[in-house]
């Protein structure tokens, strides 16, 4: 009987957790949506006395808000094509050849983001304004990759090594060149992976402000950037607004991924060695 | 019979100085010849470097007339099947099999009745859409087998591929690798740690220790005439007591054995259990009987000498001839000596009792 009450209460235990975990994901959400609909909320009322649209205009019909919509999606989506061809190599090569700094090389891609981001932005700033990168494309793409290196290294080369070498061995022996081992056996087999990572690589470009402000004032500003003005300048209205509009496609991707690749090799991205 | 994979000089020393050392083997066309050894003695090193995964320091391999040993794993006629993750997850049976057909671009029409072919060889027709994730490891280890026999291969090597299986499965897919060996007169390199296993499927048996060969021979010249102690004390079961070889006979105890070979001083003798038989004549040797363990169609009896425990096989209807405690007189009817010749024992010498 003893096991039973057990299971009971680790199950009760469970959905405490995860109410708990709902309330903390959800209820910000949820507010942050009320708010962005609302025309006026006031202490103590639970629900805004009025509905109302006007800030989904004024931000959907501001020149600058709608171009910095379109510079931070075509920044994330170069960013994550340069990440895919610079990490998938190395990816494959950290999971593959057993050289000694191995180790400490996936461990560096750590420590770029255990620092202090903003004294790692200025340091990097001032080499920018020596090679003339501030307040270009080029020097955000750069500021970007530096963040997304590390996903697109780690999680890639977890996948790759669940890939035996006696499956590709087997590969090369029915017939196929190395190059043809690669492109049909353990590309496919680390592609949940790989998805994966692209896609965090993707939502965290998307999300990045603080190097862009840094690196990219004042012509080149992305969603998060122009968020800080609008926050800084207009009512919380216009601000909750505009993060709705921000945290859509971070849901749409991961929804999407998540028919994609399914939960499991979601997990399993995460299955660092 | 013509030879169809030779393998003269080869060695191969890793970094650590492990490795294989001088190693040649012919295998016959249609031949099942196996390489058997303890774990780490370097048969898979042979057996990946016939398949070009590893590149040997020294020594050349021939595949039919064609010398392979510089020629890549997927230009080579030989196909492998490893012990394990031999199938790709993310492709059905049917993809895993058409695979290599495809990449020599044959009709789809041919890749069908072939894949048909090999799945009906490996007793698992009709399994086409499912995924490796979906079979059993028997049935995997089929498919890799199918996969393998669609390359047509000029050989076949297979390293230890049913030794994750359990004791059961392993002796169907034994006995159906033997059958369709020997209906498609395939050439084939086996290996495997499993003794039992060798001398059951092979025509020739290459005895492997230390990155040497010991000996290679029929399982039947194995069992009975093993060339050195190593192999004497690796195949089957052996009784070792010590003896002493003198010009006119090697002694133990009250025994004499015919010393053919001159052998001098200490040597070790191995006894096989079948041949310690219940004697009443006179120079025997006495022991104590001190268990008595009925094994199916014989009876497993472990005596007490004053050299050591002796182990003796006799026929399940003598098991009322000892009894628990009782003293009883034996003989060896065949013993072979190993002489230490520099700590290999290789010095031999056969000898049967003249009783
Ligand atoms: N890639 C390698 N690098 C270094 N040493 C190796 C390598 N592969 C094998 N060895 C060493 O060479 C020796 C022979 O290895 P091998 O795998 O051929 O043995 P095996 O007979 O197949 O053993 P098992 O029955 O355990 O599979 C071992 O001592 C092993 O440690
Ligand atoms: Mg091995």
């Amino acid at each position: 009987m003893w096991f039973i009450k057990l299971i009971g209460k680790l199950k009760f235990t469970g959905f405490v957790c995860f109410f708990i975990f709902v309330i903390f994901f959800f209820g910000p959400l949820l507010n942050l949506l009320l708010l962005a609909f609302s025309g006026e909320w006031q202490y103590p009322d639970r629900l805004p006395s009025e509905w109302s649209l006007t800030w989904w205009t004024f931000v959907l019909q501001n020149d600058a808000i709608i171009s910095s919509i379109w510079l931070s999606f075509l920044i994330a989506t170069i960013v994550t094509l340069i990440s895919l061809l610079i990490c998938i190599p190395a990816a494959y090569a950290f999971a593959r050849i057993q050289f000694p700094l191995r180790r400490f090389f996936l461990f560096s891609f750590l420590l770029t983001n255990a620092f202090p981001k903003m004294g790692l932005y200025v340091s990097i700033a001032v080499l920018f304004y020596q090679l003339n990168l501030m307040n270009t494309f080029v020097g955000i793409v750069l500021i970007h990759l530096i963040n997304t290196l590390m996903y697109m290294t780690w999680i890639p080369s977890a996948a790759f090594e669940n890939v035996h070498r006696s499956q590709e061995e087997s590969a090369r022996d029915v017939g196929a060149s190395p190059l043809k081992v690669f492109w049909h056996i353990t590309l496919p087999m680390a592609k949940p992976g790989i998805i994966v990572a692209s896609v965090f690589t993707f939502l965290s470009s998307l999300n990045e402000a603080e190097g862009t402000f840094l690196v990219g004032i004042p012509d080149y500003r992305t969603m998060p950037v122009i968020m800080y003005s609008i926050i800084a300048d207009y009512p919380s209205t216009a601000g909750s607004v505009f993060s709705v509009i921000l945290t859509l496609p971070t849901i749409l991707l991961l929804v999407a991924a998540r028919k994609f690749v399914g939960a499991e090799s979601f997990a399993n991205g995460f299955k660092l060695k | 019979m013509s030879i169809q994979l030779s393998v003269e000089g080869l060695s191969k020393i890793y970094q650590t100085g492990e490795g294989v050392r001088d190693i040649s083997i012919e295998v016959a066309k249609g031949e099942l010849v196996t390489l058997l050894g303890p774990s780490g003695c370097g048969k898979t090193t042979v057996l990946r470097s016939v398949g070009g995964f590893v590149d040997p320091s020294e020594g050349i391999i021939r595949i039919g007339d064609r010398d392979v040993t510089n020629v890549v794993p997927e230009k080579r006629p030989s196909a492998m099947v490893f012990q394990s993750y031999n199938l790709w997850p993310h492709m059905t049976v049917y993809d895993n099999l058409a695979f290599s057909l495809k990449l020599k671009k044959k009709k789809k029409s041919f890749i069908t009745e072939r894949v048909d072919w090999a799945l009906n060889l490996v007793h698992l027709t009709g399994s086409e859409k499912k995924y490796p994730s979906e079979l059993s490891g028997g049935q995997q280890q089929r498919i890799a087998l199918a996969r393998a026999l669609l390359l047509e291969p000029e050989v076949l090597l297979l390293d230890e591929p049913f030794s994750a299986l359990d004791a059961k499965l392993r002796h169907e897919l034994r006995e159906e690798l033997r059958e369709i060996q020997a209906e498609q007169n395939l050439t084939m390199l086996f290996v495997t740690h499993d003794q039992e296993e060798a001398l059951s499927i092979s025509d020739r048996i290459v005895v492997m220790n230390r990155g040497k060969i010991e000996q290679v021979a029929q399982p039947y010249e194995i069992y009975h005439k093993p060339a050195s102690l190593f192999v004497a004390q690796f195949i089957g079961r052996m009784n070792f007591i010590k003896g002493y070889a003198q010009p006119d006979g090697i002694r133990i105890d009250q025994l004499i054995f015919p010393n053919e070979r001159g052998l001098i001083g200490e040597v070790a003798v191995g006894i096989r259990p079948e041949d310690v038989k219940l004697s009443e004549g006179k120079p025997s040797i006495e022991a104590k009987v001190a268990k008595i363990m009925m094994l199916g169609h014989y009876v497993e009896v472990t005596l007490h000498t004053i050299f050591g425990q002796l182990k003796m096989f006799i026929d399940k209807n003598e098991i009322n001839t000892v009894e628990l405690g009782r003293i009883v007189h034996v003989t060896l009817t065949r013993i072979q000596s190993f002489q230490d010749s520099n700590e290999n024992y290789l010095e031999r010498n056969e000898a049967y009792a003249t009783i």
